[in-house]
């Protein structure tokens, strides 16, 4: 009988990656479990504005031993690997960076481009895994006739986690295995029990992991109090389309494009952000009708289905997470940036979001919203 | 079944049989609480104070210089909270455990002022470092007896030395040295020394500090007058007499010869290791060294992974110190050391005890050269590394 493969799980203490770990022990793989200490929950706790313990979601030693123990009751080694410093330069660090420059980040594709499937694909290469798993709600396949690695939506179309995984490489594919990409949330959850997993009715994690309570403002000011530096002022004025100030803002972190409370000024017609201006540190307001955009342009493209984009390609665009992708046709308009014309025009079209393009079930590629 | 080779003894140690079947008995037939006037107590505060008599033989003590505590950090907590009062100046070194450390710190919070002296290349401080450290108001030295990651033995003697000259308290915090090193409180100086039970085969969750005659401490708990005063708390009994034991143990250790052998085979290891394996060297090696310990760096690999892998292959060691994850930290002491960051994370410790076989080594020996060239072939900077020396050699003239 030839040695089981080994596989590297990353286990993150949650429900859906400790199901992938019991799944692929069921089928006889060699596993080694492994989870990433990203980010220390207790750093900012208790400064200004932060809660005093930390209940954050990931990297909390709650979840850390959460994972241990599934390790345990499968009977598969486990490691916890450091890669805060790597974290913090790659993640942490351009989300306040964005925010500083009035664009909207996404921090888990970061993370995923970043620490989960490089730093973390490495150090399970290193220690004899040639793959890992992860509890992603995704599927990849190799196509021989493109000689391509797919990427393509999962069967449970409302964990669709592929908006965050446009940034992977031909090489990061087919070096991951998405177990669940064919499994709906629930019988996921069944499997757990069936598993006898203690952690089977654990509630899904939503917010970002490293910012406990889901305030990034907060987490802005504390993270630059931390650093022994000051929150720059970004205060500024706040314009109509046509040129108009209408009031002034406390800074241009506060604001997201579509973005309609908290705008501090009262109008007949409600007023929504529609754009912030970084340079100049203006924030522009206007009606609803202002705020749906005909195209975007992107740039630090990544293209998995194809090798790189000729001429049009009718696609559908996906402009946040939760956002129903909307079909337009891509051009290239740049060396590294394509710009999508849509059928319909698409409401808060956001600096900093990415920008993934699918043709059915498969995704094209994707970029950074400029 | 994967064969499983421990050298980790200065996280932790199994107990020995003989330790175990010492402290068994005083579970269950030979309970009592040594505070009792009745005879389970009798016999009860019979079995502790044998068992201080033997660690008093350890450390060559009076029996009543010796408080049982909970382990290493409690015995220097005790010492460093106990031994000072807000306004006294305490010096300590930059390589302590965090036992020391992290109780320093926290008393600069409660009035204390407190210098962290700098170590040399090999993780050594000089003794007139410390002397210049001093100020008026200096209370307490505390320096470590042999470092935990690298095994350099501190100059504590002429620290001691020092400490008499000016009137100033001496801590030594000897819990990597005791059962590898011959240990006596008169030659080192001290007037306050910590060490654990469980480095030594003895149980997790026991200790001791010793206390000088007339050297007054603060205790850390209020209770009973347990211990002459100094750690309130019913003792504990089982873990007490186990330590007691281990103690007289690692004593008849020492005077038999155990440390060279553990040296031996140590020396041997390194060497071998060193031998198969380029880019590589180890820590502290022109100090004088405890017999069991060996901190070795292999550049151009992550320390982490090689923790992992060797773990995998079955033989126990650690990089760096665990944070409460599990996962590793930079390593304050090679740090400390001005080891660069890469090589620090590049930096593994292998501790051996007396349980450890000629065989265990050979296993050590084998994989760890293996492991490493693994690591490093899928490392960039060792390609660049190996390209580098690939042309030196070509274009350099070898001897015919």
């Amino acid at each position: 009988m030839p040695k089981p493969e080994t596989i590297a799980v990353a286990m993150s203490g949650g429900v859906d990656s400790s199901t992938v770990a019991a799944m692929l022990k069921t089928e006889g793989y060699n596993l080694v479990g492994l989870t990433l200490q990203l980010w220390n929950q207790r750093r900012l706790a208790g400064k200004p504005g932060m809660p005093e313990t930390s209940e954050g979601r990931c990297c909390s030693l709650d979840d850390v031993y959460d994972a241990r123990r599934v390790a345990e009751h499968l009977d598969i080694p486990y490691y916890v690997v450091n890669q805060q410093d790597r974290f913090e330069q790659d993640v942490v660090q351009p989300f306040v960076r964005e925010y500083l420059s009035g664009r909207t980040p996404v921090p888990c594709t970061l993370c995923n481009n970043h620490l989960k499937f490089a730093q973390l694909l490495d150090t399970a290469r290193q220690i004899g895994a040639e793959r890992i798993a992860t509890g992603h709600y995704a599927r990849n396949e190799y196509d021989p006739t493109r000689n391509r690695w797919i990427l393509k939506r999962p069967a449970d179309t409302s964990k669709d986690q592929t908006y965050f995984l446009f940034g992977l490489t031909q090489e990061q594919l087919s070096r991951s295995l998405f177990p669940l990409g064919s499994y709906k949330k629930p019988d996921v959850r069944a499997l757990a029990r069936e598993q006898r997993l203690a952690l089977a009715e654990k509630p899904d994690s939503q917010e970002i992991c490293f910012i406990p309570g889901g305030d990034y403002k907060q987490f802005l000011d504390a993270y630059l109090a931390d650093q022994g530096e000051s929150m720059p002022d970004t205060s500024g004025e706040l314009v109509t389309t046509s040129g108009e100030v209408v009031g002034h803002h406390d800074g241009i972190h506060n604001f997201t494009v579509g973005q309609r409370k908290g705008l501090g000024i009262a109008t007949g017609s409600p007023l929504y952000v529609i754009g912030i201006n970084g340079a100049d540190r203006k924030v522009i307001v206007g009606s609803s009708d202002e705020l749906t955009s005909k195209t975007l342009r992107a740039n630090r493209l990544n293209w998995i289905a194809i090798p790189q984009l000729d001429g049009e390609m009718r696609v559908q665009v996906k402009i946040r997470h939760r956002h129903e992708a909307a079909w337009a046709t891509l051009e290239m308009s740049g060396d590294d940036e394509v710009t999508a014309t849509f059928d319909q025009p698409q409401r808060a079209v956001t600096p900093g979001q990415a920008a993934v393009f699918y043709s059915g079930e498969e995704v094209i590629g994707g970029g950074w919203i400029l | 079944m994967m064969r499983r080779v421990y050298m980790d003894a200065n996280a932790t140690t199994p107990l020995l049989p003989e330790v175990f079947e010492a402290m068994r008995p005083y579970f269950i037939e030979r309970f009592g609480n040594a505070s009792s006037v009745h005879s389970f107590g009798q016999r009860a505060r019979g079995a502790v104070e044998q068992a201080r008599m033997s660690v008093a033989a350890l450390l060559h003590c009076r029996p009543a210089e010796i408080v049982f505590t909970s382990g290493g950090t409690e015995s220097d907590n005790l010492a460093l909270f106990g031994a000072t009062k807000p306004g006294d100046h305490i010096i300590t070194t930059t390589i302590e455990h965090h036992a020391v450390l992290h109780a320093a710190e926290q008393l600069i919070h409660c009035g204390r002022e407190v210098t962290f002296v700098p170590v040399n290349a090999d993780g050594v401080v000089d003794p007139e470092d410390i002397r210049r450290a001093l100020r008026p108001n200096t209370r307490l030295i505390s320096v470590m007896m042999a470092n935990n990651e690298t095994g350099a033995i501190q100059p504590v003697a002429e620290i001691g030395a020092i400490a008499a000259e000016v009137g100033v308290l001496f801590h030594t915090d000897a819990v990597q040295a005791a059962g590898k090193l011959a240990l006596d409180v008169e030659k080192i100086g001290c007037h306050l020394l910590s060490t654990s039970g469980h480095k030594m085969h003895a149980p997790q969750g026991t200790g001791i500090l010793f206390v000088r005659k007339d050297t007054k401490i603060e205790p850390l708990f209020y209770g009973g007058t347990h211990e002459r005063q100094r750690r309130a708390g019913t003792e504990n009994l089982a873990g007490i007499v186990a330590l007691g034991k281990a103690a007289e143990i690692a004593r008849k250790g020492i005077e038999d010869g155990a440390p060279q052998k553990i040296a031996g085979l140590r020396d041997r290891m390194e060497r071998e290791i060193l031998a198969r394996v380029e880019a590589a060297g180890a820590h502290s090696i022109n100090a004088p060294r405890v017999p069991n310990t060996t901190n070795l760096w292999f550049d151009h690999l992550e320390g982490e992974a090689l923790v992992i892998s060797l773990d995998l292959k079955g033989l126990a060691v650690s990089g760096g110190s665990a944070c409460a994850s599990g996962a590793s930290e930079p390593s304050h002491v090679l740090t400390a050391m001005n080891v660069p960051t890469a090589r620090a994370r590049a930096s593994l410790r292998f501790s051996l005890s007396k349980l450890t076989t000629d065989e265990d080594v050979d296993y050590a020996i084998e994989i760890v050269p293996q492991a490493v060239a693994k690591l490093r072939e899928l490392s960039p900077t060792y390609r660049k590394h190996r390209d580098s020396q690939t042309s030196a050699s070509a274009v350099g003239v070898l001897p015919g």
